[in-house]
């Protein structure tokens, strides 16, 4: 797809279009203004080039001009703020329903994970057509998720989960970078995204795995020991994640979050950041335990526990005593997560189980 | 008359008198200061935004901060403060004795101050509360040991550059009191000795600030 | 011209002999010369830093250095580059130079803090140097975190305080030109009457010594994390890396505006003498460049749009820099419109003043490319970003330095550089920059990241174009060495004002006298007099 000498990226994206439109408008722009002064600079000095302008005419300046070339750009730069603010808006809100494909960065690899358990490093398949949202994250320094084609760019950092999302709009092989200097090989932590026919995409993702992303977060889940606490019969000692995922979630000292992919990782590694009200910090931190593709199972099945599309197991332990409050917000979720969520009766702690 | 040659000896060339030369080092003073408050600025704009993530973490940390040893020491500051004062005053004044005298004292209490602040890190030394691979870190509360680390490496960084004044604070006295001693100051000249009177004010402003906002402000918190 | 002989003998040269006398100094004029020195070798330092990056990407493959040698040369240029020539550029020699003589002073208001600041560039600089030769630096010089603090194996520490060292002189001398410019003014030269090199350095000085000090706090707390693992901006340790870049990004874009707001007070200057009229809109030139320096502070986070602040804040920063896009366009055409009515000659300043608008006027625009948040999410991080910064700093500051540098010249030595010579290299260097630089805007679009050892091959042509331009350009930059050097000894002598110049450094001696003027001048007319000065009959008073 490449000829000899390109001087325009590929366009393969929703988003190309918009980002070159806006590229176009601003070459012109600027092209207008170069040639304007250079061609003014040009006609100044040869026509009042000393031997045709012996004395120079004094002029101490104009308001009116200066009004006039301040409100001018002012203006232009308006209407290129409020221009490139919609793109980057659309940049940054990947719609509804998206499929997600999660990301880790390291020096220097990328490493993706598709939620019907496909693994690949340094590639990443993708249906043409269908919206597109990455999760990612970084195991070690700051890396920068790169798609020229798609005009997408986000930092990946350590620590939390960074997304940005696309919609491949033609069929290829495009180039890869991490766009953020991130040591030796910054320049070899490149690869390639394969846009895929959907049918080919649906073939290749259900190929030869042992299941999905968020079953093997199911098997972290009693492998660690999470459902010892994390129970859904409203006698954990930890709060009970049936629905919590997306919806406001209050905390012990009155703030309130959601429980977004950040909140549930934080919440795995670093527990005492945010406790739920009601709990005590007692849930040991799993900071250096659980590699990060671990951690993106556990989020992936939270998640799926979320929308009822997976479900907690069954309790092994005598019941314990917990609640999880979920703060009242939107109605249709508040609905929802009445049904789900463990009623906020406070019950008197019972002997801790024995800990795993 | 010696004054008047002391005059035309502190004269230096380049100014048309000793007013403009006074007006010239007060207000590179203030500049200067101005450069330190930004400098500080950016630590305690540092140690305000954790301070709004990490709320729980600050109240842990700020609960084992010896808060009777902070106290003296902001009234050592403060009466440092106003020995200073008085050595600017006799200064001005040309008496040489006396501004010996409260130079000498507050260089003393600077003295009482960092050796009580030396105390206290000792004490955080022993309690494992220094920033690195022995930290440790064990009270009641709900809170992330990792984020009680990072209000101490801003505690230990903050006081830390507040010492260092402190030291440099010391230096400039010493300077101070020899060139007293040698006669260098006279009610016409005398600006050295305010100069360092404004930097020392400042570093104890910044403790002023340093000591609420270390020590005070989360402890009655039952976090 | 030849009045060279009605001039006293003695001068700032030639006052006083040996080493002892140039290193003990408190001369403003010395000063600034031991800083023209140190920066030029600094500029050749970084200059073959960036050949070699040139060299290596002749090719897609990494295959001249190694990619530890390339990350270290790249960071090696940036930090030479900005800390040790950009920033004192400038304001550390001409601004050194010229501000006293310009307000008709004897010195600056603390010359021996001056002479200090000198010391303290030199000792950050050994610093920095100790660090390029044991292991170099390998952090890129914008030392992100948790790279710097934590996984890189290079000499974070002893880069970090010179860089730190480096800041105090910054300050120093910043501190030193407020004071000069509010308490030292001849009588008479009120803050309208001043010329418009001292309002840019005014505006340059507020902040060096607003914002040198939270760089200076920033690489404190870097230095002591990597030391002590303090954790303050390590995510695995609770830190916040993106509070490392707000705090290193609220000092290092401002000090962009360190480094082209005096460039473009030499521009005012020469435009005037080589139109041979008042620069156009004083008023509003003057104010511009205090408004760049205050809207200077608002928009640092324009360079973390993809960083991973909010939407909203990225918007709110984009907005506030496209504000100061404005002040930036108000001095160009109010440059433009001063040419209209003028009386013109080609002088070698004069070239270099045309080729700094026309840069300047891209490297403008194409800020505006990046502060818009949807175009800045494709090409932040690429070429793009690279070409933008590069048409700024060296189609702006490095041309108006030299511009300054010819412009100033006489003054500063006595002696005429070879006009034809320096024509010539004023053309090589136009040239050699566009062809370095401009086809870095298109790799950037196609989206080539910066700071890439190997790149793919289809870049490869615009690299090699770029590589060939960069040649042209070392010889652009290595001929003035070669002219300068040599009028020193045979150039022609220049007289107190060979350009027939406004501004009262113009009106005392070449080489002026240790202490600028033999009488303290009193000011009774505007800056930029060509009228008076052109005026047949009525031509201003020229002092000896």
């Amino acid at each position: 797809m490449w000829s000899n000498l390109p001087l325009f990226p590929a366009r393969a994206s929703s988003m190309a279009g918009h980002v070159d439109a806006l590229y176009f408008a601003l070459v012109a722009i600027t092209a207008f203004f170069t040639i304007l002064i250079s061609a003014l600079i040009l006609f100044f000095a040869l026509r009042f080039r000393k031997s045709r302008s012996p004395q120079a005419t004094q002029i101490h300046g104009s308001t009116a001009l200066e009004l006039l070339w301040t409100g001018i750009p002012l203006g232009i730069v308006m209407i290129i703020f409020v221009w490139s603010s919609v793109i980057f808006f659309m940049q940054t809100r990947p719609p509804k329903g998206a499929m997600e494909v999660y990301a880790v960065g390291k020096q220097w690899m990328w490493k993706f994970q598709h939620t019907e358990g496909q693994r690949e490093i340094n590639q990443l398949h993708v249906p043409v057509g269908r919206d597109v949202r990455m999760i990612m994250t970084s195991q070690d320094v700051i890396h920068d998720f790169y798609v020229p084609a798609f005009r997408i760019k986000a930092d990946v950092l350590p620590g939390r989960y960074t997304s940005t999302w696309f919609h491949a709009t033609v069929p290829g092989r495009y180039h890869l970078f991490c766009a953020e200097y991130c040591g030796t090989q910054h320049s070899g932590m490149v690869g390639e995204v394969v846009v895929m026919e959907a049918g080919d995409y649906d073939r290749w993702a259900s190929g030869a795995v042992d299941g999905s992303l968020a079953s093997a977060g199911e098997k972290s889940f009693q492998q660690y020991g999470c459902s010892m606490c994390h129970r859904a019969d409203a006698a954990g000692r930890g709060p009970n994640l049936v629905g919590v995922f997306g919806r406001p979630v209050l905390l012990d000292d009155g703030r309130t979050v959601t429980a977004d992919e950040s909140y549930v990782r934080e919440s795995i590694l670093n527990p005492g950041a945010k406790i739920a009200s009601g709990f005590k910090n007692i849930m040991p931190t799993f900071e250096g335990q659980l590699s990060e593709e671990e951690v993106i199972g556990l989020v992936a099945y939270v998640k799926a526990l979320g929308d009822g599309s997976a479900n907690l197991p069954l309790p092994v332990n005598e019941p314990n005593s917990g609640t999880y409050p979920v703060a009242p917000k939107a109605e249709g979720s508040a609905a929802k997560s009445d049904k789900t969520a463990t009623p906020p009766a406070k019950t008197v702690p019972a002997k801790p189980a024995a800990r795993q | 008359m010696p004054d008047s040659e002391l005059a035309v000896h502190n004269l230096k060339h380049h100014f048309a008198d000793l007013e403009q030369q006074k007006a010239t080092s007060t207000f590179g003073m203030w500049i200067f200061l101005v450069t330190e408050i930004m400098f500080f600025g950016g630590a305690f704009a540092t140690y305000l935004i954790y301070r709004l993530s990490y709320y729980n973490a600050w109240v842990a940390g700020s609960q084992t901060m010896e808060i009777e040893l902070g106290a003296v020491n902001t009234v050592v500051l403060i009466c440092s403060s106003l020995t200073m004062v008085m050595s600017v005053h006799f200064a001005k004044l040309g008496n040489r004795k006396l501004t010996a005298i409260f130079l000498l004292l507050t260089l003393l209490l600077g003295f009482g101050f960092l050796g009580i602040k030396a105390v206290e890190y000792h004490g955080h030394w022993v309690h494992h509360e220094v920033p690195g691979p022995n930290f440790h870190f064990e009270h009641q509360g709900n809170y992330d040991p990792r984020q009680v680390m990072i209000f101490f490496s801003l505690y230990f960084a903050m006081t830390g550059m507040h010492a260092l004044h402190m030291v440099i604070g010391a230096g400039l006295l010493t300077w101070l009191l020899i060139a007293n001693a040698r006669g260098r100051f006279t009610p016409e000249y005398n600006s050295p000795v305010e100069m360092v009177g404004l930097y020392w004010h400042f570093v104890d402003l910044v403790w002023i600030y340093l000591f609420p906002l270390l020590y005070l402000i989360s402890h009655h918190h039952n976090g | 011209m030849e009045t060279a002989n009605s001039e006293p003998k003695t001068n700032y040269l030639n006052a006083d002999y040996g080493i002892k006398s140039w290193l003990l100094t408190t001369d403003h004029k010395r000063i600034a010369l031991l800083y023209l020195i140190s920066i030029t070798l600094f500029f050749f330092l970084g200059g073959f830093f960036a050949m070699l990056i040139r060299l290596e990407l002749l090719t897609p493959a990494g295959d001249l250095v190694l990619a530890d040698t390339y990350n270290k040369l790249f960071t090696m240029h940036g930090v030479v580059m900005i800390f040790l020539f950009l920033l004192p550029a400038v304001p550390a020699v001409f601004g050194n130079f010229l501000v006293p003589m310009m307000i008709g002073a004897k010195d600056l208001a603390f010359p021996k803090l001056n002479l200090a600041s000198w010391y303290i560039f030199i000792i950050g600089a050994c610093f920095i140097l100790y660090a390029v030769v044991t292991g170099g630096l390998d952090t890129g010089w914008t030392f992100y975190t948790p790279y710097s603090t934590t996984y890189s194996n290079s000499n974070v520490v002893a880069a970090a305080l010179g860089v730190f060292i480096t800041g105090f002189s910054s300050i120093f001398t910043g501190l030193n030109i407020l004071v000069t410019v509010h308490r030292m003014r001849a009588p008479g030269l009120t803050w309208r009457r001043l010329p418009l090199f001292i309002w840019a350095h005014y505006a340059t000085s507020v902040i060096m010594v607003l914002g040198t000090p939270v760089l200076a706090i920033t690489i404190v707390l870097v230095a002591l994390e990597r030391l002590f693992h303090f954790g303050i901006f390590d995510a695995r340790m609770g830190g916040d890396p993106l509070l490392f870049q707000h705090l290193f990004w609220f000092y290092s874009h401002p000090a962009v505006y360190i480094m082209i707001l005096p460039a473009m007070g030499v521009i005012s200057e020469i435009i005037a003498c080589f139109s041979r009229k008042r620069v156009f809109g004083y008023d509003f030139v003057a104010m511009s460049s205090i408004a760049i320096a205050v809207l200077g502070f608002l928009v640092w986070a324009h360079h973390m749009y993809v960083a991973g602040i909010s939407t909203y804040a990225a918007m709110i920063f984009s907005m506030l820099t496209f504000f100061v896009a404005i002040p930036s366009a108000v001095k160009v055409f109010n440059w433009t419109a001063t040419l209209y009515k003028g009386s013109i000659t080609f002088e070698t300043p004069m070239l270099y003043v045309f080729a700094f608008i026309g840069l300047f006027t891209i490297g403008g625009l194409t800020g505006v490319f990046l502060a818009s948040v949807g175009i800045d999410l494709h090409v932040t991080d690429t070429y793009f970003v690279v070409a933008h910064f590069h048409y700024v700093m060296v189609g702006g500051t490095v041309t108006a330095f030299m511009g300054a540098l010819h412009f100033w010249w006489p003054k500063i030595t006595g002696k005429m550089y070879p006009e034809s010579f320096a024509k010539l290299s004023a053309v090589l260097v136009f040239l050699g920059f566009n062809l370095t630089f401009f086809p870095q805007f298109l790799l950037g679009y196609m989206g080539m990241p910066r700071r890439y050892h190997a790149y793919p091959a289809e870049f490869q042509v615009l690299n090699v174009l770029s590589t060939a331009g960069a040649s042209i350009l070392a010889v652009g930059f290595l001929l003035p060495m070669v002219y300068f050097v040599w009028s020193l000894q045979y150039g022609k002598d220049a007289g107190p004002n060979p350009y027939n110049a406004a501004g009262l450094e113009w009106q005392t001696a070449s080489p002026p006298t240790t202490f600028n003027f033999e009488e303290t001048p009193v000011v009774t007319w505007e800056a930029y007099n060509y009228d008076e000065i052109d005026a047949p009959n009525k031509g201003v008073e020229v002092a000896g």
